[in-house]
């Protein structure tokens, strides 16, 4: 029986030795964790996205103070949150919440039975938005939460952007989160949108502009090929630089922003009467 | 009621002399103020996502709390033999079911009190405002729900066989409730009869748990729940209690203790 010792020296030596030998085919496995840029990725691997995701409603119904539909009740709110649509972007279902949001029972329709009654004085039940008064940067701690758990989900940051620049009056942190953004996600047409918005907001037209144009440039490089191209991004930066423009004095440019805009938007009549409108101040 | 107390005071020194309260305690407190140390975008008003994940560590301590408390009172009793001694008191078993109720239940409201003092000391740093009567009233509904568990868990320690199946059914069971127990009668109104009617009458026969979970009311400042609603959830739950209680004293009385 050789020594004890040796043994778990020879042992000692076998794992040493292993280790080595696996370790650089490990790395270069598909799926390793060794190319995780972060810890959070290291530990959560492709599931930060689904948290990223909740926390993303979970911002979505603090904007509604904890009132919110379950999974079995309105199923519209769940496809399209209502945080999406304060940033501004047009929506069908809008119209359906908005009567819903009439009536007093709200998401959850009229009780079904004396139990659904009464449970309903147990959680909120009325449907409220936080656009005013104390409490709106609540909203602000899940959509961070979003931000770092997934860095290429753009709309958590022009949500968060938006919120901090038109609720909170900070711009600048606005700009900073948007930053941010665009390092990891360098051809969003959306980010730069919202951070040329918040350039503005700090009266910087001339970076506003800058912004708003390379993000012309992404949407181009980006949509143009497709068949059915997001227009709602292409429609926001040709109408801020048209205002740019136009508040500049730089009418020729601004006609020319107003043109591109008239070409796709859902109200060509109302663009051609500030066509019309700038033409007349032209001559 | 003396016996019943006697027996509850051991159950509730049990719990202080047992390491599960301090370290749920201990957890909840390092957790919630990492959480709080975070700042996001340097607004120190920030607040309600503080509260709900202080609340939620409360619940699922107070959770894990009275069902393991519960779900080992009667088997170690058996186990360590103990119960034989306790019955020769004299002690009936009605009185030993309600003693290591009372025990579990008032170690259990110790527990909270602790907890939602804690929230209390949290919300108020950075909200300055105590709105005593929302968490009174946030904090008796808890210890109601507790009192259902409770009673539920004892009742399951004299039908499985281990104290830990037990826990696990228990939690499953609660979880579930608390999860979707206020969607069944809209899954039940989508299906097809006979299964429409079985799941509705599942509906209205299950304790209804979640009646008690008001967080959402007290992290977004929702205000009083009216008194009288407030007085029927006790009901509710006093009702339940004593089912439960009832059921486990029908199972208590005719088993075999050896």
């Amino acid at each position: 029986m050789p020594s004890p010792h040796l043994v778990l020296s020879l042992l000692l030596v076998l794992c040493f030795a292993l280790a080595a030998w696996l370790q650089p085919r490990q790395a270069a496995w598909a799926g390793s964790h060794a190319e995780a840029s972060s810890l959070l990725e290291l530990l959560l691997g492709d599931s930060r996205r689904l948290f990223a995701s909740h926390f993303f409603t979970k911002a979505d119904i603090y904007l509604h103070s904890g009132y919110y539909p379950s999974i079995f009740d309105a199923q519209d709110v769940h496809e399209r949150p209502h945080i999406t649509q304060q940033k501004g972007r047009p929506d069908e279902h809008e119209h359906k919440v908005g009567a819903h949001a009439g009536e007093d029972y709200g998401f959850f329709g009229p009780p079904r039975d004396w139990l659904d009654r009464f449970s309903r004085y147990f959680y909120p039940s009325r449907h409220t938005h936080l656009e005013s008064g104390p409490g709106q940067g609540e909203v602000l701690p899940w959509l961070r939460l979003s931000t770092w758990l997934d860095p290429h989900r753009v709309e958590s940051y022009t949500v968060a952007a938006y919120w901090l620049r038109q609720h909170l009056r900070r711009p600048q942190a606005a700009v900073e989160l948007l930053r941010e953004a665009w390092r990891a996600n360098p051809d969003s047409p959306e980010i730069l949108f919202e951070l040329g918005r918040a350039f503005a907001d700090l009266h910087d037209d001339a970076r506003a502009r800058n912004v708003w144009e390379l993000g012309l440039r992404k949407w181009r490089a980006q949509q143009q090929a497709r068949q059915q191209p997001d227009l709602f991004v292409y429609q926001e930066l040709v109408g801020c630089l048209a205002a740019l423009e136009q508040r500049q004095g730089r009418n020729t440019e601004a006609l020319r922003c107003l043109e591109m805009l008239k070409a796709v938007s859902p109200h060509p009549a109302a663009i051609q009467k500030q066509i019309d409108k700038l033409r007349e101040g032209q001559h | 009621m003396s016996a019943i107390w006697a027996i509850a005071t051991v159950v509730i020194k049990e719990l202080y002399r047992r390491k599960d309260f301090y370290v749920l305690f201990v957890l909840t407190a390092l957790i919630t103020l990492l959480m709080g140390s975070l700042h996001f975008f340097s607004d120190e008003q920030v607040v309600r996502y503080l509260k709900e994940i202080c609340l939620l560590l409360i619940w699922v301590s107070a959770l894990v709390i009275a069902i393991t408390t519960a779900a080992r009172q009667i088997p170690a009793e058996r186990e360590n033999r103990t119960i034989f001694p306790l019955l020769a008191k004299p002690v009936s078993r009605a009185q030993v079911i309600l003693g290591k109720f009372l025990g579990c239940w008032l170690a259990c409201g110790l527990a909270l009190v602790v907890f939602y003092l804690f929230f209390g000391v949290v919300s108020a740093a950075r909200e300055h405002a105590w709105p005593l009567a929302s968490y009174f009233q946030a904090l008796w509904l808890h210890w109601c729900l507790l009192a259902i568990v409770v009673a539920l868990a004892l009742g399951g320690s004299l039908v499985f066989a281990a104290p830990s199946s037990n826990a696990t059914i228990c939690f499953a069971v609660c979880l579930g409730i608390l999860l979707v127990g206020r969607h069944l009668n809209k899954v039940a109104l989508g299906l097809p009869e006979p299964s429409q009617t079985l799941l509705y009458a599942v509906y209205f026969a299950i304790p209804h748990l979640e009646l008690f979970d008001v967080r959402q009311l007290i992290i977004h400042d929702w205000g009083l729940i009216a008194w009288p609603v407030w007085a029927a959830a006790t009901a509710y739950a006093a009702a339940y209690t004593a089912f439960f209680l009832l059921a486990a004293w029908l199972v208590f009385r005719r088993k075999p203790l050896s």
